[in-house]
């Protein structure tokens, strides 16, 4: 079973969308049997035969009546399929949003995902936490969708449809998962060189697990410094071109241009769902990041090798 | 219409000539068939550069996590794929079709201006050239460059100079700017000759379907293109002369180009697939020994066609959050389309039935079009429900569906047509046995690639990725879609091997070998320089039937 397949829906507008699809796929199979039938016993039927006489046969011009038949059933196929489509359009694009509503806003960087949520205080990258809605009692999540850079589209496809992000143009779509899990899905507006790394995780917890992982995010990192290395590695960072691009709350580094790293250790994964976040990729991430992600925009840092482990070591302790 | 006014003229003994002689009577031609012959074969070569591009992305794509090419790589090949073949393969074709067919069918002697024929094939030309000079020259002052890498649709602001370094973009424009140029020139020329060069007794209402079908294309081609053209001059504004239409980081809109290219982008789909329809217009009847069904519907519904294809552009833009009253309006136009779409393929069918079929290799290659033509047009139908392509586009099924119209419906009656008036560019017949093999193993590649890949679409997988993750559930389908290439190459080299050869050693022609109705076989094969020694008169659609059937003339019924 694929993880990404559009028949497998846990959220309403992948539901309606897919019962639509569904709906659509079933009308035109079906003229598609009528008119391969009519054209495969058209063939057979009137194939030129072994023993012909090499006459010309009955010449026919046309016909109204035929015609008018098949102008005015295809007519009314698509005023059906219409209908259907309208309605499905206007229930996702125009549904209301609910008081428990959660917002996130997503921005598009090229090949990573910026995730702010505005009322909760925190920003996190790439893996988005969400919590489970339960039809009941909605709290689906509305997002909006900007960018940073050029073109992106969010596409999970068991959650819903894909919205595009696109500068100076701020989009929005909601999701409403019906149960917990890990959903998958990844750009799909081409953005440049490494759009094909640019994954993206919805991880879907039920409500208290969603709320300690809120918990945890909104907290600075644990300060207390396990060791020599570690402290190093937090002046290696702190005086190479690492803060430029990326945050560490409580701390000196406030770039914006890479994602938020104050709570790395909480992700299963870095370089936008590339590689797994592990001391050997980070370590690999940090001096080569062409090995996991040729063309991404996090350069070789040109560390030593004492230099890049104690880096590592201090980024393990951001929790 | 009396037989005297048809006159079979000897065709010109080949005499010797030395190559250079030779070489500067194509260059500086401007005789319509010629030029045709200049742009079809022009064509074929993109055509080529195209297939192994496209041959280059697949053996990439063939497993997960492959590194046969970096991404840098990957990405300049499918925004050189798609904008060879749309511009310098799919449309030189339909061009050359038109350019030598219309004069010849309409009874005329040449086209309405022979000198800006020549010169807009040669600004086609010079478009093309342009595009793959990229290669050498994309780097420029900047570095960072090489061939094109943002897309055959260029979505801004990928465009914008803080994006795109180098000059691998403004090759891309130029190229564009400067083809676009050339396809404009032709249309004018089409329409003109379409309305002023008939030959006497051909009423707008008895010119073969595919006079009326070009006429059509050609129109579209001025709304269509004009806006690209416009698009490509605000793009190179913006990035040398400090404009802002698209550049987003200076309050330009994105949106903008989106628009602008669509409503090129779209029309375009009919300026390809319009004339394809033409070519199985004149081959269904044909080789069905009838004549074709409903003529004055086949006419209304390409119009048709025509008119409402102005109005379907954005539904390529169902996921960038327009509103759901825009979003509605869109599904209602991208379905009407069907109707008359839906009309065309009935009448065909119609045309078939009750007639005598022959399969020789032009007929095979309609009958596989007619039923490609059916499924492209079904996947379209739901693709055009906004939110069946909110999933869906963008993804390898919406890749699956234009390639089914592109290859499966028009390509496959490109080469019907090739093989159908072959014996009448060279005055040699085609080889049947070798067109038939052209003819199954395109077919087998074509099923094996582009059937299977809607899956991995349906599975969620998008387009314009280098690589993909194992255990998505695609691995398989990809690994089949790139064995089709195979079977498509290897028959695309028996058509290229079969228009060598047939050239050579092919069988005499004669005049009119299909037993065909329709001026350009009344004259000889290939024909004269002008054409026709006296221009004919015609009383019907089919004139030729009537000077075969004098007993039951078709004007009788007209």
């Amino acid at each position: 079973m694929s993880p990404t397949s559009i028949f497998a829906p846990v959220s309403t507008p992948a539901d309606s969308i897919m019962g639509l699809s569904i709906f659509v796929l079933l009308t035109v199979a079906a003229i598609f049997v009528v008119v391969f039938g009519l054209l495969a016993y058209a063939i057979v039927r009137f194939r030129n035969k072994r023993n012909d006489d090499r006459s010309e046969p009955a010449q026919v011009y046309g016909s109204t009546q035929v015609e008018l038949a098949w102008t005015i059933i295809p007519i009314l196929i698509v005023v059906a399929l219409f209908l259907a489509a309208a309605r499905v359009i206007a229930s996702v694009q125009d549904a209301s949003r609910p008081a428990g509503a959660l917002e996130v806003t997503v921005i598009g960087h090229q090949y990573w995902w910026e995730y702010r949520y505005p009322k909760l205080n925190i920003v996190a990258a790439n893996e988005l936490h969400v919590p489970v809605s339960d039809p009941a009692h909605p709290t689906p999540t509305f997002l909006t969708l900007l960018s940073a850079d050029t073109d992106h589209s969010f596409w999970v496809p068991r959650l819903a449809g894909k919205t595009d992000l696109i500068p100076n143009h701020p989009n929005s779509m909601w999701i409403d998962p019906h149960e917990p899990g890990l959903f998958l899905g990844q750009c799909a507006q081409y953005c440049g060189v490494q759009h094909a790394k640019m994954l993206l995780r919805v991880y879907v917890q039920p409500r208290e697990e969603f709320d300690r992982w809120v918990r945890e995010q909104q907290q600075l990192p644990h300060a207390e410094m396990e060791g020599a290395a570690v402290s190093a590695g937090q002046r290696v960072f702190a005086s190479t071109a690492c803060v430029n691009c990326h945050t560490v709350s409580g701390t000196p580094a406030k770039g914006r241009f890479g994602p938020d790293l104050t709570h790395l250790m909480s992700r299963d994964t870095i370089a936008s769902g590339a590689a797994p976040n592990t001391h050997k990729t980070l370590r690999l991430w940090i001096q080569n990041p062409d090995a996991i992600k040729p063309g991404s925009k996090m350069p070789a840092m040109g560390l030593s090798e004492k230099d890049l482990d104690a880096v590592t070591d201090y980024l393990e302790t951001l929790r | 219409m009396s037989t005297t006014t048809i006159t079979l003229t000897e065709s010109e003994l080949p005499v010797s000539r030395p190559f250079p002689l030779r070489l500067h009577e194509w260059v500086t031609t401007v005789d319509h068939k010629r030029l045709g012959i200049l742009y079809v074969v022009y064509a074929l070569a993109f055509l080529t550069f195209g297939g192994i591009e496209a041959t280059i992305m697949r053996l990439q794509l063939i497993r997960p996590n492959n590194h046969l090419v970096s991404p840098e790589v990957f990405n300049r090949m499918f925004t050189m794929h798609g904008t060879t073949m749309i511009f310098f393969a799919a449309m030189p074709l339909v061009f050359g079709f038109a350019n030598y067919l219309v004069p010849l069918m309409i009874g005329a002697r040449d086209m309405a201006f022979p000198r800006l024929n020549a010169f807009s094939f040669w600004m086609t030309a010079l478009g093309g050239l342009l595009l793959y000079f990229s290669f050498l020259g994309g780097d420029g002052l900047y570095g960072g460059g090489g061939a094109p890498d943002v897309g055959w649709f260029a979505y801004a602001p990928l465009t914008a100079k803080a994006f795109s370094v180098g000059h691998s973009t403004d090759y891309w424009t130029l190229s564009l700017m400067v083809s676009g140029i050339g396809s404009v020139g032709t249309a004018i020329n089409i329409i003109a000759t379409i309305l002023c060069m008939r030959c006497p007794g051909m009423t707008l209402g008895r010119m073969p379907l595919l006079a009326w079908l070009n006429l059509t294309m050609a129109g579209l081609v001025i709304l269509a293109v004009s806006p690209l053209t416009a698009a490509q001059l605000m793009l190179l504004v913006d990035r040398y002369l400090g404009g802002h239409f698209f550049d987003t980081q200076a309050g330009g809109s994105a949106a903008i180009w989106m628009h602008f290219f669509w409503v090129f982008g779209h029309p375009e789909v009919y300026v390809l697939a319009i004339p394809a329809f033409a070519i199985a217009s004149e081959v269904i009847p044909v080789f069905s020994r009838k004549a074709i069904f409903g003529y004055p519907v086949m006419v209304l519904a390409t119009v048709a066609i025509g008119f409402i294809s102005m109005s379907v552009w954005a539904h390529h833009m169902f996921t960038i959050g327009m509103s759901s009253g825009a979003n509605t309006f869109f599904v209602l136009s991208t379905m009407a389309i069907a109707v008359p779409t839906g009309i065309k393929i009935f009448n065909w069918l119609a045309t078939m039935w009750g007639g005598k079929i022959r399969f020789c290799t032009p007929m095979l290659f309609c009958i596989a079009f007619l039923f490609q033509f059916l499924i492209a047009g079904l996947t379209g139908v739901t693709l055009a429900v906004a939110p069946v392509d909110w999933q869906l586009g963008g993804s390898y099924y919406l890749v699956a569906h234009f390639h089914y119209v592109i290859v499966g419906a028009i390509l496959f009656a490109l080469f019907s047509g090739f093989y159908y008036w072959y014996p009448k560019v060279t005055g040699k017949m085609a080889s049947e046995f070798l067109g038939k093999l052209h003819f199954w193993l395109f077919m087998i590649g074509f099923h094996l690639t582009f059937d299977f890949m809607h899956i991995p679409g349906l599975l969620g997988m998008p387009r314009r990725i280098y690589t993909y993750e194992p255990g998505r559930g695609w691995d398989i389908w990809n690994l089949i879609v790139t064995i089709g290439v195979v079977f498509q190459a290897a028959g695309i080299l028996m058509f290229a091997v079969n228009l060598v050869w047939s050239y050579y050693r092919g069988r005499v022609a004669g005049n009119d070998p299909w037993d065909a109705w329709t001026l350009e076989w009344s004259t000889s094969s290939p024909p004269p320089e002008y054409n026709y020694a006296v221009v004919p008169t015609v009383r019907s659609r089919r004139p030729l039937w009537d000077l075969k059937h004098p007993e039951d003339p078709d004007w009788r019924y007209e």
